[in-house]
């Protein structure tokens, strides 16, 4: 991990000032300590016309990946540094930007005892970073840097030539130029070094809003893209995103209150590959909801099963609902189900509040004795992310073994895609969408469930219809046959012909 | 069997069942410990004064009563647990001090039998006044005794007793003579062949069939009716019961049957079905329901041609007995199964449990009882051949299996062959009865009957292995396998066998080397291995590859769907291709070349399940290439010229940076060897003429065929069967060349056989191992030549341990991994977990294939598998 500054000069202002500046001498290499390697600062070119400073981290990778395992203190947040073989040695990184801070601090402070008048004035600055990680490519490197006064020249490096095929890394190779003072410079490397990485080699701790604070005075301001650098740069750790956007509203600064109901993880939609949904999703995730209420309000259920109940918004609209006396949120995922924990604050809710919901860890792909007994089940966006051959268990899991009363399935309507702009055609909203069925799709394979497992199916669109292509979404809503069979339950001591065919079940 | 006997005159032998609880009852005096010890062995008897003695050392003393008898029906009970007759010596004049014992016996599924010695009060006086210590026992006892006898003489058979004996005096108590009878359950003299029969339910014709397939000759009546069968070789037929009802002809099945068990050629116990035909044919009033009255009709039709044949059969159902022991004890026969402790018993329950089952009390959504699954808990020595439960297929569990493969709702009439193990089916001629719950459904394991269940996998569970014993699964480890099997694994119906993981060698102390082959050679000369394997390790992507005849073989076996004869999937079980097109053009290919070899035939499969290295790397590691390797090496290739560049200016001037200098030289050096190092293992695939052009598929085991597992094959076995697939394949240079040329699918696997106790071969392992490196080899994998090897203390050896290239490492352990001070830091590794973990998987894996071969369920085959990629999340150093 390298980098240059360069800077140009005359007699009268000479280049070497920047020695002053850096407050490192040119004709010596310097060394410097820090805890995953040794920073280097030496002068390739020192002259009164052009004078180039190079900051050179020698990192050591084994010493990366142990202190990497210690998670938590010291350790590494970020997975790439669990590897051997990973980027840090050569990319600039928050590693880069921790050296940047500590070697030159006087500098980044602005401060220069020897020449105080120094870091007041702008100078011509030539800022090169060979390899520069930037997750949202040069398009994102040009929006954060230009308007801060830079002229950027990002260009792509490639994966391999060998497998041209590969395309281009992730890595760009940056060139920065403008009249900066230094210290605002290496300030914006400070931060939007980091920030372009999208990734730490330190656990994000509060003090970090104070550090950006203080990194971004005078800049950070009035970017047009302060909050994806706020988001990126604390980690997208939510609580400590809206602790520094408040304090940022504290002072006073503008664009904040335009923007403030946005949820914090639309924020980065600047950035296109960090779109994994191509529906908005709000309007429709919250039209979906009430679809799926009202529907459950008109059958009467008070115990209702979320099955795939991801980060339990469904379930937290339920329990809003005192007609609804027992909530079940169930997903495969783990992780999931401790985020709608979190998000429905269940171990701060009352025994009595508590009582009525539960999240269990479960799976469809099997029969679940847990599931049986419940009067409601809603598969909201479920089924599209289940591989077509395994459906079949799905479908017994539901339909045959836990067989509630009233079933709730949506699923996107794949013909209503082509009005999604920002879709290109015959994609699926969702990477993870194993399929997405048009109207008559999801209609055969309801009315064949239904059929099989003794329900009755209607259909119900969800979101705007379009008259050509159907709404957005298509809900199904099974209902359970009533007396779908005359047995009762079973006595193997029966005598009398009395208590009816309920006895001979065993028979079978 | 019940019945009181009274000993007049001529001296008749007292039949006892020979094991049961006998119970002797007569006043002090009447000398029952004679008689019991004339009788029965010393150990057979407890007696209240015994255990008086142990709890007070007066045998005399009768206020220790209740301790006594607390301690005499612990040992009796203690005795009938393990099966052994047992004498109760006591006076047990008392309905309550017998009721106990009764209780008793049924507790633990004994017959209760009173032997009564209802001696004159002379005598017991006279008895009474020889033993001093008894002397305080005056004669109002004895009358007292004798009169509680009397009032309870006649309720003994009342009060649960099965059989009852009395003696009336000294001379039938001297001439008693005891008979231990065999129990009507215990034919374990029969030693068969035996061929048992599944459900029949009226199925006459698919019965008729069925014994014509399994070589029994039918004999007729003048009216071409089958009254019996025999069986050249003197086999022996066995009902497991539901003989009758739904079907189209009960009284044909009856007939036939009646007419096997009267000529010897038959055994039959009862099912359920009968048991309720036999309490209409006795008057009582039944439910007509589930087909019930299908049989009365028939009944009542065959009762015009013939009335004698109500009564027959009345006859015929009242005297069968619920369940057979057989063959030595190693075969049991009943109709809905029985747990172990119930073998060779007499109770109720026991008769409840061979007829219906252990029924929970619940109904399932079709109103049928729920049943436990006793037969998943059964851990008995004896096979337990049941019916009761129709299945689509008879499948062998725990050593029970079920036979009822719905005959009559239109499936298939089954028969074992005992001691064979094979079964014999015919299909049934047309769905004679809809029935009221599917016997398939469409979910995985649905085929057995018994889809997959949540409580399959999930919790702390442990998995019995035959070879590394009870594996031990935790509970967050199953919680991560789930989500991973549920969202992205194939359907576990394809899903037999999960790859298990393997250590590397031991860490070297060559200079320059972190994992070298002595390690390996060495360490499997300790566990006293003398012939390994070098296998080339394939650079490439770990697959499972199910390879079936046809797409038809492929879907009726394995579900597959879409047309693919099989399914290529990961070491996590994902599908390896996303595109089916390309698997299907990859197995039909390698379908091809299994039936050009002549596998099909010679292994007796129309499938294999094939474990195997699919290359090139670049196929399946794009996304790992691209944002891990090749995203180091373009940094590194970008970054370092410019430093060099910024340091040789430096230099140039004057600024002391040597050292830095000729570091950073080094890192260039070690960046660009990592560089070529993964780009060994990138090749472009596909084409617009072929997608699969470019893939090289190199098996290096055959895991699996139809009804066996092949995992234990030695080695040299293995690969020669694999050089036949390469070789039919029409490829296999094996070079590891360019891609481009037109070659086969299949590469073969080089091998090297090296003895651990000879120099020579250990150095030329070595050799071979450098030659194979050098030349951009990953490495190789040192395998025992048996496969399946055990030290000779007993344990498992590693089932391989591999050996990976000086260049290789460097993907694994970065770029910079040879510098001597990283060496010396990386040589730090702990092995124990990866081989303890290696282990495991590999007996889970062995697992799977042989629950598979023997064609259990498939929730048992998938709890191995769902095993092994539980502790795949097991937290151990990737890197190993």
């Amino acid at each position: 991990m390298f980098l240059t500054i360069s800077t140009s000069g005359d007699a009268g202002r000479p280049a070497t000032d920047l020695g002053f500046l850096l407050h490192k001498h040119p004709d010596k290499a310097q060394r410097f300590s820090t805890s995953y390697g040794t920073a280097h600062v030496l002068y390739p070119e020192a002259g009164e016309e052009r004078c180039t400073a190079a900051l050179l981290l020698e990192v050591d990778p084994v010493a990366l990946v142990r202190k990497g395992k210690d998670r938590g203190r010291g350790g590494a947040p970020d997975s790439a540094l669990a590897q051997y073989v990973n980027d840090r040695p050569y990319a600039a990184s928050s590693l880069l930007a921790v050296a940047i801070g500590s070697v030159f601090s006087s500098a980044v402070r602005g401060q220069c005892a020897a020449r105080p008048e120094l870091p007041g004035q702008v100078r011509p600055l030539r800022i090169e970073v060979p390899v520069l990680p930037a997750r949202g490519g040069a398009g994102l490197v040009e929006r954060l840097f230009a308007p801060l006064g830079w002229r950027v020249t990002a260009r792509p490096v490639a994966l391999d030539e060998r497998f041209p095929e590969w395309g281009d890394s992730r890595y760009v190779s940056l060139v920065l130029e403008g009249e900066l003072r230094l210290a605002d410079a290496l300030r914006h490397l400070y931060v939007l070094l980091p920030v372009l990485d999208d990734a730490k080699h330190y656990w994000i701790s509060s003090d970090e809003v104070d550090k950006l604070l203080r990194a971004g005075k005078g800049w950070l301001e009035g970017h047009p893209g302060q909050r994806l650098i706020t988001d990126r740069y604390l980690g997208r750790r939510r609580g400590l995103t809206r602790d520094a956007l408040d304090r940022l509203e504290r002072l006073a600064l503008a664009r904040l209150a335009e923007s403030d109901d946005t949820e914090p993880e639309a924020l980065d939609n600047a950035v296109d590959e960090d779109e994994d949904t191509a529906e908005r999703p709000l309007p429709l995730a919250v039209r979906r909801r009430q679809a799926i209420l009202g529907v459950l309000r008109r059958s009467g259920a008070a115990r209702v099963l979320d099955l795939g109940c991801g980060q339990g918004q469904l379930v937290g609209e339920l329990l809003k609902d005192a007609r609804f006396t027992e909530v079940v949120g169930v997903d495969v995922s783990v992780r999931a189900l401790k985020e709608a924990s979190r998000r429905l604050r269940l171990e701060r809710m009352t025994e009595r509040q508590a009582a009525r919901v539960a999240l269990w860890q479960g799976s469809l792909a099997y029969t679940d004795r847990r599931l049986a007994g419940y009067d409601a089940a809603v598969l909201s966006e479920v089924v599209e992310h289940v591989d077509p051959p395994r459906l079949p268990a799905l479908e017994y899991a539901v339909f045959g073994a836990a067989r509630p009363g009233t079933v709730v399935v949506t699923t996107p309507n794949a013909e209503y895609n082509v009005r999604w702009e920002s879709l290109p055609a015959g994609q699926v909203r969702h990477a993870d969408h194993r399929f997405e069925w048009t109207r008559e799709e999801f209609g055969a394979w309801a009315a064949k469930v239904a059929e099989r497992h003794a329900y009755t199916v209607d259909f119900a669109p969800v979101g705007p219809e379009d008259p050509e292509v159907g709404p957005p979404t298509q809900m199904a809503v099974f209902r359970k046959c009533a007396a779908h069979d005359p047995h009762g339950p079973h006595d193997p001591q029966d005598t009398t012909g009395t208590t009816r065919a309920a006895k001979e079940a065993k028979a079978a | 069997m019940t019945g009181t006997s009274t000993t007049t005159g001529a001296p008749a032998p007292l039949a006892v069942p020979d094991l049961c609880l006998v119970v002797l009852v007569g006043a002090t005096g009447s000398g029952k410990s004679t008689f019991a010890a004339r009788h029965f062995k010393p150990t057979e008897t407890i007696s209240s004064d015994f255990c008086r003695g142990l709890v007070s050392d007066d045998e005399n003393d009768q206020s220790a009563g209740k301790d006594a008898f607390d301690v005499l029906h612990y040992i009796v009970g203690k005795r009938l647990a393990a099966g052994r007759l047992t004498v109760v010596d006591a006076t047990n004049v008392q309905p309550e001090a017998r009721q106990s014992l009764v209780a008793l016996a049924r507790e633990y599924d004994v017959l209760p039998v009173a032997i009564v010695l209802d001696m004159p009060e002379e005598v017991c006086a006279e008895r009474n006044a020889a033993r001093p210590e008894r002397a305080g026992a005056g004669l109002r006892v004895i009358q007292r005794h004798r009169r509680e006898l009397r009032r309870s003489l006649k309720h003994l058979e009342r009060e649960g007793f099965r059989r009852v004996h009395v003696l009336r005096d000294t001379a039938q108590a001297d001439a008693a003579e005891i008979v231990r009878e065999r129990r009507f359950n215990d034919l374990r003299h029969l030693t068969g062949p035996f061929d048992i029969v599944g459900d029949i339910h009226g199925c006459r014709s698919e019965l008729e069939s069925l014994l014509t397939a399994l070589g029994y000759a039918l004999v007729r009546d003048e009216a071409g009716r089958p009254v019996d069968a025999a069986h050249p070789e003197g086999r022996t037929l066995v009902f497991v019961g539901d003989l009758v009802d739904r079907g189209p002809d009960s009284p044909g099945v009856l007939r036939l049957a009646m007419g096997m068990v009267a000529a010897g050629h038959a055994l039959c116990v009862p099912g359920n079905h009968e048991n309720k035909l036999g309490r209409w044919l006795n008057g009582r009033q039944v439910n007509v329901a589930h087909g019930f009255a299908e049989t009365i009709e028939q009944l009542e039709r065959e009762e015009q041609r013939d009335p004698a044949f109500r009564e027959r059969a009345r006859t015929f159902v009242d005297a069968l007995v619920s369940h057979y022991v057989l063959d030595g004890g190693r075969l049991v026969v009943c109709h809905a199964g029985l747990p172990e402790k119930y073998h060779g018993r007499n109770s109720g329950r026991v008769r409840a449990h061979a007829l219906y089952g252990d029924t929970t009390g619940e109904t399932d959504e079709f109103g049928l009882p729920v049943r436990y699954p006793w037969a998943e808990d059964y851990r008995g020595r004896a096979a337990v051949v049941y019916g009761h439960t129709p299945a689509p297929a008879a499948t062998w569990l725990n050593n029970t299996i079920c036979l009822d493969t719905g005959a009559v709702f239109g499936g298939k009439l089954t028969a074992l062959r005992w001691p064979e193990r094979e079964l014999v089916d015919v299909p049934a001629e047309q769905v004679w009865y809809e029935p009221v719950r599917p016997l398939a459904s469409e979910a995985p394991g649905g085929a057995d009957g018994r889809p997959l269940d949540l409580g399959d996998v999930t919790g702390r569970r442990v998995v019995e292995t035959r070879h590394l014993g009870p594996v031990a699964v935790k509970e967050e480890n199953a919680a991560a396998a789930l989500e991973v099997m549920s969202r992205f694994a194939v359907d576990p119906q394809q899903l037999l066998h999960l790859p298990p993981t393997m250590a590397p060698c031991a860490t070297s102390a060559e200079e320059g080397y972190l994992e070298h082959p002595a390690e390996a050679f060495a360490a499997y000369r300790a566990d006293g291995v003398r012939q390994v394997i070098c296998e080339e390790k394939h650079m490439g992507s770990r697959a499972a590859v199910l390879v079936c005849r046809d797409a038809d073989v492929a879907r009726e076996r394995f579900a597959v769907t879409g047309g693919v004869p099989g399914t290529v999937h990961t070491r996590t079980g994902r599908p390896f291709f996303d595109d089916a097109a390309l698997t299907a053009r990859i197995l039909e290919r390698l379908g091809r070349a299994v039936e050009e070899a002549g596998l099909w035939e010679e292994l007796g499969t129309d499938w294999l399940l094939l474990d195997a290295e699919l290359m090139p790397w670049s196929l399946k590691a794009t996304g790992l290439l691209r944002h891990q390797y090749a995203a180091v090496g373009a940094a590194s290739r970008t970054v370092l010229p410019a430093a060099l560049a910024a340091l040789e200016s430096a230099a140039a001037r004057g600024v002391d940076v040597s050292g830095l200098l000729g570091r950073q030289r080094e890192r260039a050096e070690d960046a660009a060897a990592f560089t070529e190092a993964y780009g060994r293992y990138c090749a472009p695939v596909g084409d617009d003429a072929d997608p699969a052009a470019g893939i090289r598929m190199a098996p290096f085991q055959i895991l699996a065929a139809q009804g066996r597992s092949l995992a234990t094959l030695p080695h040299d076995e293995q690969l020669a069967l694999i050089d036949r697939l390469v070789a039919a394949d029409g490829g296999g240079d094996g070079d590891g060349g360019e891609g481009g040329d037109v070659r086969g699918l299949l590469a073969p696997t080089r091998r090297l056989v090296v003895d651990t106790e000879d120099e020579a071969s250990v150095a030329e392992g070595t050799r071979w191992w450098l030659e194979l490196t050098a030349a951009g080899g990953e490495g190789m994998v040192v395998k025992p030549l048996g496969a399946h090897v055990r030290r000779p203390d007993g344990r498992l050896v590693q089932p391989g341990v591999k050996c990976r290239g000086r260049e290789y490492l460097r993907i694994v352990y970065g770029p910079e991994y040879t510098r001597p001070d990283n060496l010396a830091r990386l040589r730090v590794r702990h092995l124990g977990h990866k081989r303890s973990l290696a282990l495991r998987e590999y007996a889970l894996g062995l697992e799977a294939l042989d629950r598979l071969a023997e064609g259990e369920p498939l929730w048992r085959v998938h709890e191995a598998v769902f095993a092994v990629l539980a502790l795949e999340s097991e937290s151990v150093d990737p890197r190993l």
